[in-house]
């Protein structure tokens, strides 16, 4: 069973799936970054390839990816990230990352040198399962998971296909919309949430536009893990962020029942 | 309209196209894959396309012989210009913009969101949401809305809003990304009316199939006079929608020679160029697998052309798929080379070429010395040069 599966396996509440772009604001900071998140109740870490033109998302991981490009990050030095932090850590990790980088890289030294650093699975949003065929063959032989994303508007019967090839867990999007911080969500998440539980036995996860505790809290009630990326990436920003961001967990996590 | 082998059905030609979008995005291709077929055979669809071509755009265009052009270079070869440069707003691009935009009706679809490069298509969309009674929202670059500020205007005053995209280096590229930004958060009640041959299935198709009006024409046209098949097709390559346009009811034609002439820039040696095809390596960007401008970690290069509407670094699968099976060339000329092809048509045939169309004319300039008696050669003209005219003064006065 692979390092994801088992976290939902053994878990007593929701988890929290903190994202954080590789590289912002430095590498070293990343590292420290996911090893403070660990020990701050943080279950799952989704780590993002920066990539120079990232369509789902919003301005604040957009400006992160920016950043990291500028620090020179590339694949090879995430992995290397990766390398260190598992040093010190077992918490789950997965890269999530755009198609090109990775295609470039070459599918299966992606898959070889992911597997041997210790990353769990991958997230990539611009390649649906259609197109995933071959990254599939490389990461399924090597117990990765490939993650899939549905949105609120994918029909069911496709709702159904998605959940049948998505490994560790199946990821919803809550709004139509990119990445970053809102004041309020749409309504009717609990309709999709349950719609989505007709036709898929792993575990779901949502992410997309949850900052606040309260936004927290509430979808913690409704899936098994909950993803929030945007407003991370903020709290790394200042200068007090070894102490802003394990308050900020602790805070999500103390809404989460 | 002949059903043809490419693309299959999951969008591709040979190796190149595909679908690689957002989940959210995947219902509105599948819908539009649907609508666009149902389309393709409604005889009443293809009715109220071709009388609002002919009425509202002005089809056909003119095949016209530029005998002062093809003398002043030494050619013994006829030279043709097809003459997209006279169709309303300026360009080809509105042969596509009227297809979609009529099919954007037929999905019911409330909203028309597109990218602009030079502006040619912002202008066309805007112009087609007017006559539609659609709400148009236009992206386009900084860099570009500076450099082509007389296409913003029209476009605001069509009644469509022009937003910023990319900072003050923002070119296509960026138009394009915050195109789908917002098609990711409007996809329900709003179509994204892209203006080239690339993007996800079905775009690369469905663009070509609008604009594959321009070598039909062409086509018939030779025919009724000459009662034969031209030796040289010749268009600009950027995305390549007007070149694609011309070459497609000739792919057969084994004895026509397609030519694509990408933006050579400032230098190619020099990176400071969009030569997509010369010079790019195949990856997956904007929704398709197609030849890519990138750096050795697969992050997108930052191009460069004289003309706005060339200087984006990727480009429609279907060229990538002529150029891999040897069934077009691909070249490319320099921004000079391009503003001099300006200049010489302006002075020989009293025409001002945009400076898109201007590079397939640089190329035509060059080939022409070597071209044989009798020979037909058909330059795509693909839009008029006003929008370009204080680029073109700066760099000539820049010059003397």
């Amino acid at each position: 069973m692979s390092r994801i599966s088992s976290v939902f396996d053994n878990k007593k509440g929701t988890l929290l799936i903190p994202y954080l772009t590789a590289g912002y604001p430095s590498l070293q900071e990343t590292v420290e970054a996911v090893l403070l998140l660990e020990k701050s109740g943080a279950d799952i870490i989704e780590l993002g390839i920066p990539f120079s033109d990232p369509l789902v998302d919003g301005v604040t991981i957009q400006q992160a990816a920016n950043k990291a490009l500028q620090n020179g990050v590339n694949i090879k030095m995430c992995i290397n990230a990766v390398r260190l932090i598992r040093k010190s850590s077992s918490i789950p990790l997965i890269f999530m990352g755009y198609y090109n980088p990775i295609l470039q890289y070459g599918l299966e030294d992606f898959c070889a040198d992911s597997s041997s650093a210790g990353v769990d699975g991958f997230i990539i949003p611009d390649l649906p399962p259609e197109e995933a065929g071959m990254l599939e063959k490389s990461a399924f032989s090597r117990g990765l998971d490939l993650i899939y994303l549905v949105a609120p508007n994918t029909p069911d019967e496709r709702v159904k296909y998605i959940a049948e090839r998505s490994r560790g867990f199946l990821y919803l999007v809550s709004v139509e919309g990119v990445t970053g911080m809102r004041e309020s969500l749409p309504p009717g998440l609990p309709e999709f949430v349950k719609r989505v539980k007709k036709h898929a036995s792993l575990p779901l996860c949502m992410g997309f536009g949850i900052s606040t505790k309260e936004q927290a809290g509430r979808i913690a009630q409704l899936v098994d893990g909950v993803i929030v990326g945007s407003s991370i990436i903020c709290h790394l920003s200042g200068k007090n962020w070894r102490t802003a961001l394990p308050a900020y967990v602790h805070e999500l996590k103390s809404h989460f029942r | 309209m002949t059903d043809d082998m490419v693309p299959d059905e999951k969008g591709y030609f040979g190796s190149f196209g595909g679908r690689f979008v957002p989940e959210i995005l995947a219902p509105a291709l599948d819908e539009l894959t649907e609508a666009y077929r149902q389309a393709k055979k409604d005889p009443d669809f293809q009715r109220e396309l071709y009388r609002l071509l002919a009425e509202w755009a002005g089809r056909p265009t003119p095949l016209y012989e530029a005998v002062n052009f093809a003398e002043k270079l030494g050619s013994k070869a006829r030279i043709f210009l097809k003459r997209e440069d006279l169709l309303h707003t300026g360009a080809h691009k509105i042969n596509n913009v009227l297809g979609q935009g009529l099919l954007a009706v037929k999905m019911g679809k409330k909203r028309i969101i597109a990218e602009t490069g030079a502006g040619q298509h912002g202008v066309a969309v805007a112009a087609v949401c007017a006559m539609l009674k659609m709400e148009c929202v236009i992206y386009m670059g900084e860099k570009d809305m500076a450099r082509q500020s007389p296409n913003v205007a029209r476009m605001q005053l069509l009644g469509a809003e022009v937003k910023p995209a990319g900072g003050e280096n923002g070119t296509l590229k960026e138009a394009v990304n915050e195109a789908f930004r917002d098609w990711v958060a409007s996809v329900r009640e709003t179509h994204y009316l892209l203006g080239s041959v690339v993007g996800p299935h079905p775009f690369p198709m469905m663009v070509r199939d609008f604009q594959s009006v321009i070598g039909r024409e062409v086509k018939e046209q030779l025919k009724t006079r000459y009662n034969r098949l031209p030796d040289y097709l010749i268009a600009c390559v950027g995305g390549g929608s007007n070149a694609m346009g011309l070459f497609y009811p000739f792919v057969k034609e084994q004895t026509v020679k397609m030519v694509g002439v990408e933006a050579g820039g400032q230098d190619p040696a020099s990176g400071r160029h969009a030569a997509t095809l010369s010079m790019g390596r195949p990856g997956v960007f904007h929704g398709a697998r197609s030849l890519l401008l990138q750096d050795a970690d697969g992050n997108i290069a930052e191009v460069h052309s004289i003309s706005a509407g060339l200087d984006y670094p990727g480009v429609g699968p279907e060229h990538s798929y002529l150029k891999e099976s040897g069934r077009a060339d691909y070249t490319a000329v320099l921004d000079k080379e391009a503003l001099q092809a300006v200049e010489f048509l302006s002075l020989t045939e009293g025409i001002i070429p945009a400076l898109e169309s201007a590079h397939a004319l640089a190329y035509t300039m060059k080939l022409a010395p070597s071209l044989k008696e009798g020979q037909i050669v058909v330059v795509n003209l693909s839009g008029r040069g006003d929008k370009d005219l204080e680029i073109i003064r700066e760099q000539m006065e820049g010059k003397r």
